[in-house]
């Protein structure tokens, strides 16, 4: 399936910004984390179409996966 | 010994007084308001004789502990007529605090009309002739005041909006590069200049170190307490290397992004003024600098020097706020834009949400074209900064434009404009606005973390399942940290880490050799919370007056297509505590 991964902060660091990339069906989020190489604890915060999601949601075809780092203004 | 000095513009004197009992543990926020609440009739005019501008600096200011340089400024708000506190960076709470000032008291208004510098020693206050400096903008006032001492000088100063009483000027405090720091909301640089103060200098000359009580246990709990700054991922990295401009993309992912005057909740270009791009843009230009600190003793490090291609210096301190305000709200697409606009309310002296917050809706009362970040330059200025007719109309504010042009979707709660994060789609955060007693404010109780970032824990932002509990203890808990001194910031590893707190409480106890428990510390918090509101409700505000705006319940907001659904009650609820 096509999941479209947009990355941000130090995630983009030897990445990229966004990118869609093919995935087996029913991959999760973390399985996602894995295939780019980031470790479960540095994520800070993941939405599926804007909505926040934990790291075992499965995902499906044709979603926008964000994904930050631990990150933080005010 | 620490004292307070009473400054009185009518007759020109200055009283040194003992610090009452009650007072000895308070700081900041804490004393700024008790002293507000005690001393302010609360339905006295803002501008009057009757008001008071109080200043103080944090309990943990002139310490060794980090991020603890700030410096609280309260009175009754032109602006919302409610009490208010601000804090601000720069140099002066460290220099009040290392002169034993505990607090700076300044009531009356001159009878011969005339403009005055207070110059603050040691010893007092006195009155200097400030004719000349009248008519001048702040960065102008500061490097007068450098040229006439030097550059240690603490200076804070109202540009020429606030000489003219317009609601949404501040009050600029030089930060230790000589740029300017604010304090930024509520219009208290009015508050000054209906006092006749064009600037205040501090000369700390034979000014001494705090004195600490327990200085071994303030060591230790120092010591964890940096720790915590350095380890938790947020104010360890996120925010030195990206600053608070890093929720730009954040918000827009989410939809909680209010674009184009709150009428949409992410921004097609979102990513050209991200944080992400700011910190690039700064990288690749000569002389920039991704971290900086508003004083010294800041180790989190979250503001920036911003330059041009040569460059040259454009600003410092672009927060998140203001980008959004006018990168996203205004749609003014490029950066370098955004920051001179920025550059230029710190000069001219307003604050740089409410003067975002108004510039939008004065594009959608067609004053100036969408996105046109070159007007809006000329208006900040030439109309705003030189207080022409239609610069006082904006100058006083997002609620006074949206009247002076008949408009209904106004972001103001108690008339000061809403800040960056949408209430329809982050719920928590419009519980805060509708209910603080400062008027909209993100800052009275960041909801954000928890809604958005995951920072101690999560609530749902879509969702009105526990927003208000989570905003009620949140403005508690801020109320409580803004006495200390210190930035909001620590409130990351305060929520994360458990031994923060309560080293942040331990430096405290330290500081006055006295018992604090983290339950005392909060406590005083909900106390002086209290002390607002009853302050508030005294000066005539009800329950009707903690809602958003109408719009926001009937205008939903995309991507979500969320809109503010609290009843009243669910509301009120807030202030059951
Ligand atoms: S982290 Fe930012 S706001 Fe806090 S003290 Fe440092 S520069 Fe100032």
């Amino acid at each position: 399936m096509k999941i479209t991964v947009k990355l941000f902060a130090g995630f983009r660091d030897n990445r990229f910004k966004m990118a869609e990339q093919d995935f087996p069906e029913a991959a999760t989020v973390g399985d996602i984390l894995t295939a780019l190489n980031i470790d479960g604890p540095e994520l800070g915060v993941a939405l599926i179409d804007g909505r926040h999601v934990l790291p075992e949601q499965v995902l499906v075809d044709g979603q926008i996966l964000s994904l930050f780092p631990k990150v933080g203004g005010g | 010994m620490d004292k307070i000095f009473r400054v009185n513009m009518s007759d020109l004197t200055c009283k040194v007084e003992k610090v009452p009992a009650e007072f000895v543990t308070l700081g900041g926020r804490a004393l700024t308001s008790t002293i507000v609440a005690a001393e302010v009739p609360p339905m006295c005019h803002p501008l009057g004789p009757n008001n008071k501008l109080v200043f103080a600096p944090g309990q943990l200011s002139g310490t060794a502990a980090a991020q603890s340089g700030r410096m609280s400024a309260g009175a009754k708000s032109p602006l919302t007529g409610t009490i208010k506190e601000s804090n601000a960076g720069g140099t002066t709470a460290q220099q009040f605090a290392k002169m034993g000032i505990k607090a700076m008291i300044i009531e009356g208004q001159p009878k011969d009309n005339k403009w005055y510098r207070l110059h603050v020693t040691m010893d007092g206050v006195t009155f200097e002739d400030a004719s000349e400096l009248v008519g001048k903008q702040n960065f102008a006032v500061i490097d007068a005041m450098n040229a006439k001492y030097d550059t240690k000088i603490g200076v804070m100063t109202i540009g020429v909006p606030g000489e003219n009483r317009l609601a949404a000027a501040n009050i600029s405090v030089k930060d230790p590069d000589q740029k300017i720091r604010s304090h930024g909301r509520g219009g208290l640089g009015a508050v000054m200049g209906s006092k006749m103060i064009k600037c205040i200098t501090v000369d700390a000359t034979g000014a001494g170190k705090v004195e600490i009580a327990d200085p071994e246990k303030f060591r230790a709990a120092a010591k964890v307490f940096a720790k915590g700054m350095l380890d938790h991922p947020v104010t360890g990295e996120g925010l030195p290397i990206y600053g608070t401009n890093v929720l730009i993309n954040i918000l827009n992912e989410a939809g909680g992004l209010p674009t184009k005057n709150f009428k949409y909740g992410q921004c097609e270009h979102h990513d050209k003024v991200s944080g992400e791009t700011m910190h690039d843009t700064i990288a690749g230009r000569p002389n920039g600098h991704t971290k900086h600190g508003c004083h010294a003793g800041c180790i989190i490090q979250c503001s920036q020097v911003y330059v041009d291609e040569k460059g040259e210096y454009i600003t410092s301190g672009f927060e998140y706020e203001t980008v959004w305000g006018l990168g996203i709200n205004c749609l003014i697409e490029d950066l370098d834009d955004c920051a001179r606009i920025d550059n230029a309310m710190d000069n001219i002296g307003i604050d740089s949400i409410e003067g975002a917050v108004l510039l939008a809706v004065a594009m959608e009362a067609g004053v100036l074209p969408w996105g046109d970040g070159k007007e809006g330059l000329r208006i900040m200025n030439e109309e705003i900064g030189k207080c022409t007719p239609i610069g006082r109309i904006l100058g006083n504010g997002t609620g006074s434009v949206g009247q002076a042009f008949g408009l209904t979707r106004v972001p103001v709660v108690k008339n000061q404009g809403i800040p960056a994060y949408d209430p329809r789609s982050v719920k928590g955060i419009g519980i805060t606005y509708a209910t603080s007693t400062q008027g909209a404010d993100h800052t009275a109780g960041y909801t954000i973390a928890t809604n958005i970032l995951k920072v101690g824990g999560f609530v749902d932002p879509l969702s009105k399942d526990g927003q208000v509990e989570l905003s009620r203890n949140l403005q508690i808990a801020t109320t409580a940290v803004d006495s200390t001194g210190m930035c909001i910031f620590v409130a990351f590893p305060c929520l994360d880490i458990p031994e923060v707190m309560p080293a942040m409480v331990d430096m405290i106890a330290a500081r006055y050799g006295v018992d604090m428990s983290v339950d005392d510390f909060v406590g005083m918090g909900a106390k002086i919370l209290k002390m607002e509101k009853e302050f508030n409700t005294a000066a005539g505000f009800t329950a009707e007056d903690d809602r958003l705006p109408e719009f926001f319940e009937y205008e939903p907001i995309p991507p979500h297509n969320a809109v503010w659904d609290f009843t009243p009650a669910e509301i009120d609820e807030v202030w059951n505590f």
